[in-house]
């Protein structure tokens, strides 16, 4: 995959990952393109689009439009599995998630995405072990006492057996 | 430890002072993000946002710099700053700060940090490097998550030099006792292996360890490197199969975890991983693919849920099986599949399946046909993007019957593209079918691809039509209708054509347009000087035009415009343009110069000069690249490397060549219309090509055959009416009806037989990349052999017109044997065909015959007797063979010299007959034959017969002499002196001199077509000129050759269209190719001999058999 945006019907980039190295000018100028082009398309129509020497595959969710780029030779179709399966765990995460959750939480959703995506590549397509990476990582966040309250137990133990 | 310790402490405060709540985190709707976010929206115009935005970047800039921002604070910052960055606004002052928070935030803060570096930079910033040693440290880290958040950013990021710093710490996770560091490890060395393949080389053995994983994803991870690995050297993993199909098995036997499970499928994106490696081992390699076979059929089986997910399988299946080596069951399932595919109301499926049938239809073009009716609806289907594909299908399966409709769709297409990219691709097709299927529509091409499309396109069209095709009338015929509809479109609206089309016009219009019979010069030119006065017309094209002007400026009207024009363009600042300008009042002024036609690159005027100058002793021209060789000849050491310098000269040539149409009318702007246009271009580059092409058996031949099929069979929409069909066409797909009328079902069937004429039955028919491995033009060409000859079967006299090898192989056959004593002792064995042909040599030959004796006659009637007696007294061993006319050499009142000539095979045999006219015997007669004293470069080697001494009275001796050609001349002289005595008296001598004409030398050289072409290359003397061509018949070359052929001896190596090749040679080897080509009404020939002179004499001698005609 070469590159993932997400967009809001009114055009807005909600999300953007490249895969491959790209001037500032470049994203700019191929986001405003195919957002454009997309929004343009009617819903009955074709779930890919020829652009340049790549392939778009999209797919709207609600209010929100999610566009990957691949190579000509690629599997359009599994390519739209992987952003419902990126959709699939956005929800689970949010739960019922809505675009307002992805605009005020987009780090999420990127930590989300760089697990389930990794240089372009399907990394983990298990739903499962996708949030429970997710999860681990925001545990520390979470339940902070119990980190905490581990942490010391461990190194009381190890180190130090007096009190801290 | 202490260390973490520390840090852990040091994040107690933010992690307490944190809002709780987990996971669904709407937290952020207070915070300052939040706010930003709401304050955007909240806006209403472009500009309020900029403002709001430059506002909030100096914020965030001025809190980031300053030293008591808290890492947690500048986490935040971070993520205003990436929301800055998507909004499209630069804040590259923060990027720094990304690292920094990355090397020294908690593991919260880091984990901000590397995403904010891994959305700001990307892997050339310079800025990179200072995360190396962040990166260093997270991956020695004890805690899983710091190493998994410095796995993930190296692999989508890392600066390719700094790879080996960190590479074994990464090798060493590939034995981490959790799986998700593992993954991550190996899609980090994937990474590294994209980026830098030498690198990683030596962990090729670990690959293997990761594809043995016991999880499913770090196996899974694994296949990315080896898809990647096998698309470089599929040889090299061949003994995978087995565990790749394994593998396979038991996925799709559903033995992973339910983890793995999508839509109750099992790991499609494994599946398709795998299904993507075993096509590319399976391909060209039986023994492979039949490893396969089962596991493929099982993936097929299992496929049945109707589901996105199965068919993305399915598809991935189909096309694997079309790429290994076929199965008849498989391929049965798979056609049946893609014909679901194609049959699917679900058009994500229709397109899939319309590429699916793009890949396979070369294999199995058949598969179109079946699905013709639903490509036609895909035809006109709303969605481009359907419509698109379905024309890529279409263009997979263009043969010389059904182009003519593709192309139409293709350019109805082009009218309503509005992408550059598919509008620059699709020209790049559409050209591509015309040029192997010329026709009209390349208009349409050029106003709408306009100067968009590759500057090689307009190029080699013009080419074709310069160099046309086999038959001059079809030429003819295709350079007037270019003419007429380019005068057509000049008179209409010539300010909407693109300039490359203008420029192609002018070219066009300026060669061709004297063809047209009603065409007046001067309202061509009127045109044309409207093109100068538009606006937009580039300084290029005006010197395209001003270019074809100077090739039409004749009659009155003509030269008043030009005349208008100098006056315009004399002042103009561009110096090419004046400089057209000048030649084109100069020419239109000066007829006599107009009239001179074009240059004569052969300087055939200077003709009479040279060889004057010849004779009076001085050296043959060379051309440099043979005087360099002889140079190089000359160092005995330097041989071999230098003598490559020529075929180096000759490919740089055709390369050059390449672009010859429009080079060549830019560069020889006074070349005018008349004359042979590879001759204009520079000496050898077109011909040499002309002769690669014609004669090589994979040369550009073979991909020019379907224009024969265009231009000679019958298509079913006539080739130059395809408006009738294009008119229906357009109603159709301009009026979608949704109730199909039978009328515009009987369209569509109208449409699908002209699509896919061709397809079904004859699957040999030109698909792409498959081409037909004998030229059809060959074939066509035996064919054509095999009627003459049969022709001449029947009617022996008509003969002459058509030469065959055949006749020329029992003529060269014939020549050393006795041919007019016993002609029907030659070919005893022979067949009856064969007898014919003799027969006709016989004929000709005899009327050589007949000639003699004619001459003789005309000239010297008392001499006749004598003639007849002088020739009993030839030597035995030629008296069956024909002789020259007995020509009186000189005499005196005792003896009477006379001399003939036999042509043997490999030499010719002169005989001098000395008649003893006096009463007494001569006596010490002594006969010296020599080339001459002066011209020392005309020698011939004589290998005289035992001398004869004495001659009785009114008797007759008889010497005779062996002569080979040293050195060529267009006439050998012989100087003879004859010594004698008669009795008693003193010694006299008597001089002569016998001229021998160089085509008594000449013999045919037989030759195949293919050695032909590898002797031209090696050939390095070489001569051209225009001849006359006999023009009393239907086919003048044919009759013209013919007539060389008859007087000359020469071999008719092959005739293709409106070249010729022949051959002959010197006797004793010395070989003088000749090519030749009709144009504009001339035979242009080009002759190429490795001996000096040779081509020269050749050609004096061919001038003079063609004027005598």
């Amino acid at each position: 995959m070469q590159f993932m945006l997400l967009f809001s019907r009114q055009g807005k980039l909600r999300l953007q990952k490249w895969y491959v190295p790209l001037s500032d000018k470049e994203r700019k100028k191929i986001s405003r393109d195919l957002v454009q082009t997309i929004l343009a398309r009617k819903p009955k129509m074709c779930s890919f689009l020829e652009w340049r020497d790549l392939k778009i595959v999209y797919k709207r969710y609600a209010s929100l439009y999610f566009c990957c780029a691949v190579e000509d030779q690629d599997n359009e179709l599994i390519t739209l599995e992987i952003i419902h399966r990126y959709v699939e765990l956005l929800d689970k995460y949010f739960g019922s998630v809505c675009e307002l959750d992805i605009i005020f939480n987009f780090e999420k959703a990127y930590f989300i995405l760089d697990e389930f995506l990794l240089g372009g590549e399907a990394q983990e397509t298990s739903k499962k072990n996708v949030l429970k990476a997710i999860e681990q990582a925001d545990l520390l966040q979470e339940v902070h006492t119990h980190i905490f309250s581990t942490t010391l137990i461990f190194l009381k133990k190890k180190y130090n057996p007096g009190p801290l | 430890m202490s260390d973490v310790v520390e840090k852990t402490l040091t994040a107690l405060p933010s992690l307490l002072s944190l809002d709780s709540q987990p996971g669904s985190a709407k937290l952020s709707s207070t915070s300052k993000l939040g706010n930003l976010i709401r304050g955007i929206t909240e806006l209403t115009s472009k500009h309020e946002e900029e403002k709001l935005i430059q506002r909030e970047l100096t914020s965030i800039k001025d809190q980031v710099s300053s030293p008591n921002t808290s890492m947690r604070q500048m986490k935040e910052l971070m993520v205003r700053a990436i929301y800055c960055e998507m909004l499209g606004y630069e804040a590259s002052f923060s990027y720094i700060h990304a690292i920094k928070l990355a090397q020294q935030g908690s593991v919260l803060d880091k984990r901000v940090g590397y995403l904010a570096v891994s959305l700001f930079l990307n892997e050339s910033h310079e800025l990179l490097l200072l995360l190396v040693n962040t990166v260093l440290k997270d991956l020695q880290s004890t805690n899983l998550i710091e190493v998994c958040m410095a796995l993930t950013v190296v692999s989508q990021m890392f600066p390719k030099d700094m790879i080996p710093a960190i590479l074994p710490l990464v090798e060493d996770k590939l034995n981490h006792p959790k799986e998700i560091i593992r993954r991550k490890a190996v899609l980090a060395l994937y990474k590294f292996y994209l980026i830098a393949p030498n690198q990683v080389q030596h962990i090729h053995n670990k690959f293997r360890k990761a594809l043995c994983d016991k999880d499913p994803g770090v196996m899974t991870a694994s296949l990315h490197i080896y898809l990647q690995l096998i698309k470089e050297n599929s040889e090299g993993y061949k003994d995978l199969t087995a565990s790749f199909v394994t593998i396979l098995k038991q996925v799709v036997g559903g033995k992973l975890p339910m983890d793995f499970n999508y839509h109750s499928v099992p790991a499609p994106w494994l599946q398709i991983q795998l299904l993507r490696i075993l096509s590319l081992l399976g391909k060209n390699d039986q023994s492979t693919s039949e490893i396969m076979y089962e596991v493929l059929d099982e993936s097929l089986r299992r496929a049945e849920m109707n589901h996105n997910i199965t068919y993305a399988i399915l598809y991935e299946c189909v096309k694997c099986i079309y790429t290994i080596q076929p199965k008849s069951e498989l391929l049965e399932k798979a056609a049946k599949c893609i014909g679901n595919f194609v049959l699917s109301p679900k058009i994500n499926l229709k397109y899939l399946g319309l590429k699916a049938l793009t890949y396979v239809v070369q294999q199995d073009p058949k598969l179109a046909l079946q699905h013709q009716m639903t490509i036609i609806e895909c035809l006109d289907h709303p969605d481009l993007i359907i419509k698109r594909e379905t024309l890529e299908l279409l263009f997979r399966i263009t043969n010389g019957q059904n182009v003519t409709v593709i192309v139409e769709k293709m350019l109805d297409f082009l009218r309503i593209s509005k992408d550059d990219y598919t509008t620059i691709d699709l020209v790049g097709k559409v050209a591509e079918l015309a040029e192997k299927y010329p026709f009209e529509t390349m208009n349409t091409v050029f106003s709408l691809g306009g100067d968009m499309m590759q500057p090689d396109i307009p190029n080699s069209f013009l080419k074709l039509l310069s160099e046309g095709f086999d038959s001059d009338e079809e030429d003819r015929k295709l350079r007037l209708f270019a003419v007429d509809s380019y005068v057509s479109l000049l008179q209409s609206e010539p300010n909407k054509l693109p300039q490359r089309f203008l420029q192609v016009i002018s070219w066009v219009l300026g060669e061709y347009s004297h063809l047209s019979a009603e065409l007046e010069p001067a309202t061509v030119m009127t045109l044309l000087s409207k093109l100068l006065d538009l606006k937009h017309t580039s300084s290029e094209t005006k010197s395209w035009v001003l270019m074809a002007m100077t090739k039409l400026c004749e009659g009155g009207v003509a030269i008043s415009v030009a005349q208008d024009i100098y006056e315009t363009h004399s002042s103009s600042m561009d110096t090419v343009l004046r400089q057209r300008a000048q030649e084109l009042q100069h020419l239109s002024q000066d007829s006599e110069l107009y009239l001179m036609g074009g240059v004569d690159s052969s300087l055939s005027f200077l003709d009479g000069f040279v060889s004057e100058a010849l004779a009076a002793g001085a050296a043959p021209y060379k051309p440099p690249h043979q005087r360099q060789e002889e140079l190089a000849q000359a160092k005995a050491l330097s041989l071999e490397p230098y003598s490559l310098s020529l075929p180096i000269s000759m490919s740089s040539c055709s390369i050059a060549d390449r672009q010859s149409p429009t080079l060549m009318s830019m560069s020889s702007g006074l070349s005018g219309d008349s004359t042979d246009l590879s001759h204009k271009g520079g000496s050898t580059t077109l011909k040499l090509d002309g002769v690669k092409r014609v004669w090589g058996r994979e040369g550009y031949l073979a991909q020019r055959e379907p224009v024969e099929e265009t231009a000679q069979v019958e298509v079913p929409s006539p080739l130059r009416s395809p408006s009738q069909q294009a008119e229906a066409d357009s109603t159709q797909s301009q009026t979608p009806t949704p109730t199909v009328t039978p009328e515009l079902e009987q369209d569509k069937q109208q449409l699908a037989s002209s699509l896919f004429v061709g397809l079904g039955s004859q699957s040999s028919v030109c698909l792409m990349g498959k081409s037909d491995p004998t030229p059809q033009r060959f074939r066509r060409k035996a064919q054509g052999r095999a009627s003459s000859s049969g022709a001449s079967e029947k009617t022996p006299t008509s003969l002459g017109s058509t030469p065959s090898p055949v006749d020329n192989l029992l003529c060269n056959s014939l020549l050393d044997s006795n041919l007019v004593s016993e002609p029907t002792n030659q070919t005893p064995q022979a067949s009856q065909s064969l007898d014919t042909t003799n027969g006709n040599c016989h004929e000709e030959l005899t009327d050589v015959k007949e000639n003699n004796p004619s001459l003789i006659h005309n000239n010297e009637e008392p001499d006749k007797p004598k003639d007849l007696c002088l020739s009993s007294h030839l030597p035995t061993e030629l008296s069956g063979l024909s002789h020259s006319e007995i020509t009186p050499l000189c005499s005196n009142q005792s003896v009477n010299l006379s001399a003939c000539h036999v042509q043997k095979e490999d030499s010719l045999q002169l005989v001098i007959f000395i008649f003893n006219s006096s009463d007494s015997a001569l006596q010490q007669m002594q006969l010296q034959v020599d080339s001459g004293e002066l011209k020392v470069n005309y020698c011939l080697s004589l290998i005289t017969d035992s001398p004869v001494e004495e001659v009785r009275s009114h008797s007759v001796a008889v010497c005779h002499y062996s002569v080979t050609v040293k050195r060529p001349s267009v006439h050998v002289e012989v100087l003879g002196m004859l010594s004698y005595q008669l009795p008693g008296g003193t010694p006299q001598t008597i001089q002569f001199s016998h001229k021998l004409p160089l085509t008594t030398f000449i013999r045919p050289l037989t030759l195949s077509t293919e050695e032909y072409g590898s002797m031209w290359l090696a050939f390095s003397q070489d001569t051209k000129q225009n001849l006359t061509l006999i023009n009393d018949d239907q086919d003048p070359l044919t009759t013209t050759l013919n007539v060389l052929k008859k007087k000359l001896q020469l071999h008719v190596v092959e005739i293709i269209g409106v070249e010729g090749i022949v051959a002959c040679q010197l006797v004793q080897d010395q070989p003088c190719l000749m090519h030749c080509r009709v144009h504009a009404g001339t035979l242009a020939v080009w002759l190429r001999s490795p001996v000096p002179d040779l081509p020269d004499c050749l050609l004096y001698h061919c001038q003079r058999a063609l004027q005598e005609h």
